[in-house]
Order: structure tokens, then sequence, then C-alpha cells
């Protein structure tokens, strides 16, 4: 089979014609967009199709191999859960976007040049945000504003860093680019403002807990994972990619345990997973390398799921504030049952999805004797149980009853939400299926008795730290506060600074526009006064002494002629 | 949530009972240590209790800091960006 048709344009354009389908008809037409992607995509054998020719460069469409399906399968699946997940949603341009969306990411994946890269790179900024402005409301409205903006900010840098690329290598592919030159500093920034490097993370805590209940499980799966993928294609082993990916596992935690809007808490609790495949891809192993993109896709499931339940709630309650819930599993038992599933998965705990993938990077960093790098994963391990694995259920389901009931989540949620459970267990419990479609085989083995000993130690001790200091009345209660972070140097000092030069600005033109007031107005005054009524350039002169002057000028006249 | 039946864990005393029960499936879990022969890299992430003690300090620290060093540092009112 040729794989010459792209398969993003059957999701693009597929979202593009949904517009024209009503009720059942709609539900069943947005299901089956992905399942029939997914076996376009199980059929294709590897290659490069799509061949395009441009500028005396081959643009490639479609590169199928084992790095590109494994985003491309896992990509998929998260179309068709957030389409079960969203089928109550009646806001037709949510669905849409959605399909525009991970349409593009799916043609990014499969991208084999940096200008188709960028072109679907671009289409996923434009289409996610409209995900976000669903939500209609002014804080929505600012943050997709800014949202846009820095993602629009990272195509640029990618578009800068392929045209500087070109004109050193002369080629346009995409393939390990490496930080030799120019060109690859340009596209790491802009493959790192995707994966949220530290400093150029604040876009998704900004913006994702402002989006839809719905948009925000679709927004949770995409865009990062896209930079994870490309930065595994582009960047293997570029040892800077270890430290940076070491601090984006850690000063995320600590953010996430005084924030009080749990999606929030999720979108640092996501930074911190980032982390941890930035650090194995700049580990560059074969078992880095596996475990960075197998943890890329345990993790848009098991985050998918989280954002599921957090969206649940905020459908349910209108809220997502640690202070004001608790207590909710009284109402929505079946939806803190599935929350707990994400939080075991996330927190690696044995038979779920995070132990079989994210131990396959600390392993590889252990091995490699980064040993630093090595403690600090490990205590961010302990610190993601203790903010997403125990926080996020406990504050929304648990702690103390909030007073509010509330129906149990809609059906097509639950379902969604059960389909995303499974697949993390199903991934923890038979990690083999997962393990054989990863790039490079597999010799890991992930249930040995000291790892299930070790990691089940690690996690029973945090979770008595916390129950420690809840009891005693240390842990920090949930307040109703803004947490600065690096966002604050553009919507409060980037905004203070354009406020004062535009202030500035402004009274420079006052004062000009007064001294150019006083110039005029004397100006006219003596205007006025010779050329004025009573002026004495408008006078009317008697022709006598116009004869006179004109004598005294041709006497002038006669008198130098003779000089 | 009046004649709302009682759930389990509406009685402190059960809270209190899975608080023990936590600690005690602590404790069970340190036992493997001295059964196992553990090949650990690094070596030292096989010394006795590794990994919990590990857990319980890098949680209480993670906890504190946030608490007392970062909230200090960055918490503001909730409408700050809006004046």
């Amino acid at each position: 089979m040729s794989g010459d048709f792209p398969a993003a344009l059957i999701l693009i354009a597929g979202g593009l014609l949904i517009p024209l389908t009503r009720g059942r008809l709609r539900a069943a037409y947005m299901l089956s967009l992905p399942i029939a992607v997914f076996a376009y995509l199980l059929a294709l054998p590897h290659g490069e199709y799509g061949q395009v020719h441009l500028l005396g460069q081959t643009l490639v469409l479609m590169r199928v191999d084992r790095l590109s399906l494994l985003f491309g399968y896992v990509f998929l699946i998260a179309a068709l859960l957030n389409v079960i997940y969203a089928l109550h949603v009646e806001d037709t341009v949510q669905h849409v976007a959605t399909f525009i969306y991970a349409g593009s990411t799916l043609g990014a994946v499969f991208a084999g040049d940096l200008l188709t890269l960028f072109v679907y790179w671009e289409l996923t900024a434009v289409s996610s945000v409209v995900l976000i402005w669903a939500r209609r409301t002014e804080h929505a409205r600012r943050a997709g504003m800014r949202y846009v903006l820095i993602q629009l900010l990272s195509g640029m840098f990618l578009l800068a860093g392929a045209v500087s690329h070109w004109q050193a290598t002369g080629s346009l592919a995409f393939g390990q680019i490496g930080l030799s030159g120019l060109a690859g500093v340009l596209i790491l920034v802009a493959f790192g403002i995707k994966c949220c490097f530290p400093l150029l993370h604040n876009w998704l805590q900004d913006a994702y807990p402002e989006a839809t209940v719905t948009g925000t499980v679709v927004l949770s799966a995409f865009t990062t994972k896209l930079g994870i993928y490309a930065l595994a294609r582009g960047f293997p082993g570029t040892e800077s990619l270890i430290w940076i990916g070491a601090i984006m596992t850690a000063f995320p935690i600590f953010y996430a345990v005084i924030e009080n809007d749990l999606r929030r808490v999720l979108a640092y609790s996501m930074n911190n997973q980032l982390g941890f495949m930035v650090v194995g891809i700049g580990i560059g192993t074969e078992l880095a390398l596996n475990g960075a993109v197998a943890h890329a896709f345990a993790d848009i499931l098991f985050k998918a799921l989280l954002f599921m339940s957090m969206g649940a709630v905020l459908l349910r309650t209108g809220t997502v504030k640690g202070t004001d819930l608790g207590g909710l599993y009284k109402s929505m038992p079946w939806t803190a049952g599935f929350c707990i599933v994400g939080a075991a998965s996330i927190s690696a705990f044995p038979l779920f999805s995070g132990f079989v993938t994210k131990s396959m990077i600390m392993a590889a960093t252990a091995e490699e004797g980064h040993v630093f790098t090595w403690l600090v994963l490990l205590f961010a391990s302990a610190g993601v149980f203790h903010h997403a694995g125990i926080k996020i259920p406990y504050f929304a389901f648990f702690a103390h009853d909030s007073g509010i009931r509330c129906k149990e989540a809609p059906f097509n949620m639950l379902v969604a939400m059960a389909a995303t459970a499974l697949l993390c267990i199903g991934i923890g419990s038979f990690p083999a299926l997962l393990y054989s479609i990863l790039p490079h085989a597999v010799e890991y083995v992930p249930y040995t008795a000291a790892h299930v000993v070790d990691q089940l130690q690690l996690l029973i001790f945090s979770a008595l730290a916390f129950s420690v200091l809840m009891r005693t009345g240390i842990y920090p209660p949930e307040l109703k506060s803004v947490n600065l972070d690096f966002d604050w140097s553009y919507r409060r000092l980037g905004r203070r600074t354009v406020e004062l030069l535009a202030h500035a600005l402004s009274r420079l033109l006052d004062a000009f526009g007064a001294a150019a007031g006083v110039g005029s107005s004397r100006l006219v005054t003596a205007l006025y006064r010779h050329h004025g009524p009573e002026g004495l350039l408008a006078r009317t002169w008697p022709s006598g002494s116009m004869a006179l002057w004109v004598m005294i000028l041709l006497l002038a006249y006669l008198l130098f002629y003779y000089l | 949530m009046q004649g709302e039946s009682k759930y389990w864990l509406d009685h402190s005393e059960n809270v209190t009972r899975l608080y023990r029960g936590l600690w005690g499936l602590g404790l069970f879990l340190l036992i493997f240590d001295l059964l196992l022969h553990k090949h650990e890299t690094p070596e030292f992430a096989a010394w006795f209790g590794f990994y919990a003690w590990f857990g319980f300090v890098a949680c209480v620290a993670l906890v504190l800091l946030a608490k007392e060093v970062l909230r200090r540092l960055v918490k503001r009112p909730e409408d700050y960006y809006e004046r």
C-alpha cells in the first residue's frame, strides 16, 4: 500500500465536514475518523511517501518509521478518547478545532522535512487556541491571546532555524540536527517552547486551565508531546538536555504543592513529566530514548485521564479550586475511581503505566553515571506522587466534605475515562505490546522484585509524609491566590514597562505639541502683526511714496554702477 | 446533608485506622530490604530502606520549602493580574 496520501488531511478535511452532520450521525462520523486513520497507519509500510518537489528541495509529507508511527498511534488513540469524552458538547466549533488540531499534529509527526513541519507546527497553534477561546470568558480570551502569540513565536524560531539549516547544509530534511550551529540553537528554542523548557514553560500553566472542560483534555495530549517527538528526532544525545530536563522535573512540583486550581496543578505536573522525557532524550542511549518516547505515550493517556476527571468535576460543580471542593467521592464515585487510576499511573505504581515507562529513563540515567540527575529524578518521582498522585484526588474527592452534592459525570465522559483507565492499567500490567513498538529493541525488565519493592517503599513513605503533615496541620492549606511564575515577566513587568514607555512617549508628544502650539501661535501673531488688517505690509500705501521708493532704488543702483 | 447515610470515611476512627494501616504497610515493605539481595545502580540505593527514607524526607522537604519559601515569595491576591 502506498502512503502518498497524508494521514493529516483525513482528519483536517474530515473535521471541516463536521458542521454538515447532526446528532447520532455526527457522533458516528467523528468516532469513525480517527479509527479510519489508525487503520491506514497500520497498513503502511515504512518509507518516505508523498514527496513534493519545491524550490529544488524534496518535501516529504509522510515519513513512516518506528518513531513517527508510535506517536501517530498514540495521537490517534488520544483523538478517539477526546471525541468520546466530548460527545455531549454541542459547540461545533470545538469539534472542528479538535480535528484540525489533531490532524495538524499528526502532519507534523509524519513531516520528513522542516518546511512541512513548520506549516503543521503553526496550524497546531492556531487551531488549538480555539479550544481556549471557546470558553468565552475574558480570562480565556486573554490567556488564549498570550498562548497563541508564544506558540507562533515558536514557529518563527523554527522557520528561522530551518532557513539557516538550509543555508548551512543545503537540505531541508528533518533528521538529527544537534546543537552545532545557529540553526541548531534556533530550532532547539522552537522545540523548547513546545516542550516547556524552564522559562519557556509558562504558556502551559497559563493557558491550559483556562480552556473549556473538554478543550483542556484535548490540549494536554498534543502540543507538548509533539515537542517531545521533535526533540527526540532532532536532538537525541544532546547533553545540555539532561540538566534542562532535570530542572523541569524539579521546579514545577513546588508550584504544584501551593497551587489551588487543580487543573493548573496538573499543568505543573505535566511540566514535570516532560522533564523526565527531556532527560531521556538528552542521555540518548537506546534505553533512554525508548524510555522517553514510551513515557510520552503513557503520559498522554494518564494525563488525559486526570484532566478528564477534573473536567468532569468542573462540569458538575463549576469549579476546580481545591479550596471549594472536597468529599465529591460521595457524588461522583466513578470519576473518583478513574482519577485514582490516573494518579496511580502518573505516580508509577506497579501494574500502572508510569511504572514500566518512567523507570526506563531512571535506569538509563543511573547506568550512564548521572548520579546527581538520578537523585533529582527520584526526588521528582516522590514529588509527583505527592502533588498529582495524592493532592489531586484528595482535595477534589476526599479531604473535608465541602457539602457539594452533584450528579455523576455524563455517561460518555465515564466511558472515555474507563477506556483511558483500562489503557493505563493495560500498559502497566502488560508492557510487552508497548515495548514491541518502541524505536529500539527492548531488553529492559521492569518487574523485578527489587524494583517493585523500591518503588513501593518510595511511594508508601511519600504517602506517609503527606499523612503525617496533614495530621499535624503542617501541610499548607489550599489558599485562594495567584502564584507568580515566569509569566509575571510579561503579564506584569512587560505590561508595566510598555505602559510606562507609552506614558513617557505621550508626555513627550504632549510637550512637543505644547511647544509647537506656543511656537505656531507666536508665528501667527507675528504674521498677523505684519500682514493683518493693521499690519505694516498690509497697509495701503499712497502711490507717491511708491514712486519715491522706486526713485531711491534707481539712484542707489546708478551710484553703485559708477563705483 | 440531613438524612444522608454516613460513609465509612466519615468516621474519624476509620481514617485513623487507614493511617495506621499505611504505617504497617510501610514497615512491612522495609522487611524485604533484609530479605532481598539487591544489586542497584547507583550502589548506595541498596542501603537499607534507602527508597523509604528518601521518599519521606523528599516529600517533607518539598512541602516545607514550597510552604515556607516559595509561597512567601510568589503568593499574590487572586485578582493580581486584573488590577
